[in-house]
């Protein structure tokens, strides 16, 4: 995208073919299927960790273990893990390419995006999946 | 795709000329742009927290001492506060999503945006003031009731 925003002529010989593969359109609906099970997802985690019984002051590693020793919250926690992470990284690439000026910084803004999501999505799936809840102090 | 185009300097009266707010062509400055604005605010906002987020529950891992540390400086007051805010950005954002999603698919969703926008903020209040008590109350009571 060039830096200024004036719109070539339609048939002017330069123009990039405006569709190269369909990734926006998957991109976008995504955003409507994740965006869906995550309202399920995250607003039930908010509910039971936030609100429910006493919310925040009851968690602890004891809390965490017990609902972990289930595979219902083990997986819910995994999706939710994935889904929000790949919603939010998409929702984050949206906003650094209408608002990065220069190719380079709308460059590097992304690659800072993915490395944190690649980050964020081995260490969650790792600790769900080696979680231990006899593990010493 | 930019979405913040602001090209040529007649561009901001001739979008203006012969739209009105009433009509619905009007877009700048709208109650739904606003929508928009807010949607990406929350958006930010809970995916910055949720880096956070994973790297305080990745302490399980590390010892249960380390975790229930860092778990009790959610449950300070100030912090407990920011919660607050976290649910009402996360609810605001599941509820337009859920607007825009009808907007997008329901075929009637354009033209009813409006009035599904003032639903949504309703719903948001309704959810938000029980939400509110609920999340501060013990908060509250221990910092002003504590004597007891």
């Amino acid at each position: 995208m060039s830096e200024s925003l004036t719109l070539e002529k339609p048939r002017s010989p330069r123009r990039r073919a405006a569709r190269r593969n369909n990734f926006e359109l998957y991109s976008w609906a995504f955003m409507r299927i994740s965006g869906l099970a995550l309202v399920i997802l995250v607003l039930g985690h908010l509910f039971i960790m936030n609100i429910l019984d006493g919310g925040v002051h009851r968690i602890n590693f004891a809390f965490v273990a017990g609902r972990w020793s289930s595979p219902f919250w083990q997986f819910w926690d995994l999706a939710m893990l994935w889904l929000a992470q790949l919603h939010g990284g998409n929702g984050l690439r949206t906003i650094i390419d209408d608002y990065a000026r220069k190719d380079t910084t709308r460059f590097w803004l992304k690659m800072l995006l993915y490395a944190s999501m690649a980050v964020i999505l081995v260490l969650g799936t790792l600790v769900i999946f080696t979680f231990d809840p006899n593990i010493t102090a | 795709m930019s979405t913040t185009a602001s090209t040529a300097p007649e561009a901001g009266a001739s979008d203006r000329a012969g739209a009105s707010r009433r009509s619905g062509t009007f877009y700048r400055g709208d109650p739904g742009m606003w929508s928009w604005v807010a949607h990406r605010v929350t958006g930010v906002l809970t995916f910055f927290f949720l880096f956070v987020h994973v790297l305080d529950t990745a302490l399980v891992r590390v010892s249960p001492n380390a975790y229930d540390e860092v778990i009790e400086t959610y449950k300070s007051p100030f912090v407990n506060l920011l919660e607050v805010g976290l649910v009402g950005a996360v609810l605001y954002h599941a509820l337009n999503g859920i607007r825009v999603i009808l907007v997008d698919f329901w075929e009637k969703g354009p033209q009813y945006q409006r009035p599904m926008l003032w639903t949504t903020l309703g719903i948001w209040v309704l959810v938000m003031i029980p939400g509110t008590y609920f999340m501060l109350a013990r908060t509250v009571s221990e910092m002003f009731g504590g004597g007891h």
